[in-house]
């Protein structure tokens, strides 16, 4: 990735090593080049997000880094679960840590057994080998206990970051207990925000917080439902990725270019214009989330000329669904409507799960799918074990369904181009 | 109109010529490092007005030569129905990988499931387990056939299966009963991978694994139900390459249409 500023004195004083740095921007670089770029027929709005991904560890940690200058606090996460909107109410910033690809494993796997999903073995990765400048600058880096995996390898993880860590404890259930557990955890997250940045979250700054929140998220619902169109005004890789730096790019900033490319696609829907032509073959995913830059899986379904209309998946609609009601005087009953909404994603790690099957069913038929694509990361137990259920109410439903595991590896991409290739040969018809 | 399909697996590559939708000869070769100078080899001296690829080699030859693809499933699909009309359960053991496909009444794959990331409880297995025996492949069938037991093997790796087996000769385990516990190992894995689909008769069993008479009586025995096998069942995906020309498109309606 080519641009004019020379970050390398800010990398340096990230702590980052810079040579291996070099090769994650290389290699990520060329995979962009490869996948996105070379895309027929783009809205022309993806142009903001090609130039947030050229400047990735460039201008976006230079805003962070000077965030931090100017008092604030920046705050690094991992999962949905963890409310943007208390960072934003204790004058902080919120970032996503990707975890998106594989690197620095045999460092990872001194601390982590290999049967670990690929997802925690690549935060490990990006630490011990100091290629990571979000999680360089970040004063506060916050883990939940949502998985077994997480919730282990976060014991060991605290010690490895450069700063503050937390974790949140999270609910199994969504019961009256459970939500007390969340509820807990995110008053305790709040006055940990409070002592780091010096500032106090009031009744105000909470509703503002969620309001920025909450205009990103319409976004990106006006986002999803814009690609129910058929023919499908933009790829799926597009759209992936729009999800992707939702997490971690300025709020602000984001909900105003993500509304601008909706602008032009409610244009191309006018016009009949698509990526593909109109009775491709569309495809919902559903399962575990794709972290930046994890593209392997969407760019072998969209090769075949299907394209991927929706995901269920919490770098996607399960992620984004929902808002928060911001009813409420007092920071006590706005973090009860934050936990209102918290509790509704329904990702595996809660029992029972019983709305994420019909959510993934729903997508599909809203954006008139011909097939669903369940994708899980080796050893997810979580996912693996829903899989079946979902599978079933799914077909049950009158959509076909095609299981895939994998990580995050390239050695297994013709294996899962064959299956992908009849999925697709299949519900063609 | 000759068409002809290339079946480009790991082990070997197979060729069938179809001359106005009947089957006029067909070809197995042994496969190599070189796909492409192997299927060069097998259509030398063979005109044809269409050629289709399918197996892991169809898009390495594709990309080089003029030729359509689909993939095996779908091919496996098409091949066995014309053999077999009623066709509905197909279990293909390949020398790589095994797969079960799904078809409905009118013949369209509505499910599969496939194993093809582990050699285990593939034709790949069986040819290490033999060697490791000492055996060669024929005769390695035939004493696992006429075993008087089966002595089962517990790793479920190959790798490891092997060792587990060399360690079994070595203290005297009879071969033939390791033999027969070997065709045992690799039924299980394809039954389990049936027992994940709907099984609906008919069931037709193809792929090279097919030519192995120890693991058709053991599959039919553990199934207790009809198994049909083709006259040829290592051709069967070429030969639904080769078909897929001809193969009408089912009208599809999109879900929701009527809504």
């Amino acid at each position: 990735m080519s641009n004019e500023t020379d970050y390398r004195p800010m990398w340096a004083e990230l702590g980052l090593d810079l040579e291996k740095h070099d090769a994650l921007l290389g290699v990520l670089g060329q995979a962009y080049g490869d996948l996105f770029l070379s895309q027929g027929n783009r809205p022309d709005g993806m142009g903001y997000f090609d130039f947030v991904m050229s400047e990735v560890h460039g201008l976006r940690i230079k805003e962070l880094v000077d965030a931090r200058t100017a008092g604030k606090i920046v705050v690094g996460t991992f999962c949905v679960f963890v409310p943007e909107e208390l960072v934003l109410a204790a004058n902080g910033v919120c970032v996503g840590l990707c975890a998106g690809a594989d690197f620095g494993t045999e460092q990872a796997e001194r601390f982590l057994p290999r049967n670990t999903c690929a997802l925690i073995k690549s935060f490990f990765g990006f630490t011990l080998e100091k290629v990571c400048p979000y999680i360089a600058a970040c004063d506060l880096v916050v883990g939940e206990n949502t998985c077994d995996g997480k919730k282990k390898a976060y014991e060991t993880f605290g010690d490895l970051v450069p700063n503050d860590f937390m974790v949140l404890d999270m609910p199994n259930t969504r019961s009256d207990e459970g939500r007390a557990v969340l509820k807990q955890a995110y008053l305790d997250f709040a006055a940990r925000l409070e002592r780091l940045s010096g500032a106090t979250i009031t009744a105000e700054s909470l509703k503002a917080g969620i309001e920025t929140a909450n205009a990103k998220r319409r976004a990106m619902q006006r986002l999803a439902r814009l690609r129910q169109a058929d023919p499908a005004p933009i790829s799926g890789l597009d759209a992936l990725l729009a999800n992707q730096v939702f997490f971690y790019d300025d709020p602000e900033r984001f909900t105003s270019s993500v509304n601008t490319l909706c602008d032009e696609l409610e244009q191309r829907i006018e016009q009949q214009k698509g990526v593909a032509p109109k009775g491709a073959p569309r495809i919902v995913i559903s399962g575990c989330p794709m972290a930046v830059p994890n593209w392997k899986l969407p760019s072998i379904i969209e090769s075949t000329g299907a394209v991927i209309v929706g995901e269920e998946s919490c770098i996607g609609e399960r992620g984004t669904q929902n808002l928060v009601a911001d009813m409420g005087d007092t920071v006590e009953a706005l973090i009860d409507r934050l936990v209102d909404r918290y509790l509704t994603i329904d990702c595996a790690v809660f029992t029972p799960n019983p709305t994420r099957p019909e959510h993934a069913l729903q997508i599909a038929k809203d954006a008139r799918a011909d097939g669903v694509i369940h994708y899980c990361l080796q050893f997810c137990s979580p996912y693996q074990l829903e899989a079946p259920r979902l599978e079933r109410e799914v077909e049950a439903g009158g959509v076909p369904v095609l299981r895939i595991d994998t990580d995050y590896s390239q050695e297994d991409v013709e294996q899962l181009r064959t299956r992908v290739e009849a999925f697709v040969e299949q519900i063609r018809g | 109109m000759r068409v002809i399909g290339l079946d480009i697996g790991s082990r070997t590559v197979k060729r069938v010529t179809l001359e106005g939708g009947e089957m006029i000869e067909h070809q197995v070769v042994p496969g190599s490092h070189d796909p492409l100078a192997v299927c060069d080899d097998l259509l030398s001296g063979q005109p044809a007005d269409r050629v289709v690829a399918t197996g892991y080699g169809r898009h390495l030859f594709a990309e080089h030569r003029k030729a359509e693809t689909l993939t095996e499933i779908r091919a496996v699909a098409l091949g066995a129905r014309h053999v077999r009309p009623a066709a509905r359960t197909l279990l293909d053991i390949g020398g790589q990988d095994t797969k079960v496909v799904v078809l409905d009444a009118s013949g369209a794959v509505t499910k599969f499931e496939m194993n093809d990331r582990c050699a285990a409880g593939t034709g790949r297995f069986l040819e290490v387990m033999a060697t490791a025996l000492s055996y060669p492949m024929a005769e390695f069938v035939q004493a696992s056939r006429s075993a008087n037991g089966a002595r089962s093997i517990n790793a479920m790796c190959t790798v490891f299966a092997e060792s587990e087996v060399i360690s079994a000769t070595a203290r005297g385990v009879d071969r033939a009963e390791l033999a027969r516990g070997l065709h045992e190992a690799v039924v299980r894995r394809a039954v389990a991978l049936l027992r994940r689909v709907p099984i609906e008769d008919e069931i037709v069993f193809c792929g090279g694994g097919a030519l192995n008479a120890c693991l058709r009586d053991l599959i039919i025995n553990t199934l207790d139900r009809e198994v049909h096998l083709p006259p040829e069942p290592q051709i069967v995906a070429a030969l639904g390459a080769a078909l897929s020309v001809s193969a009408q498109l089912r009208p599809k309606t999109r879900k929701g249409d009527t809504k």
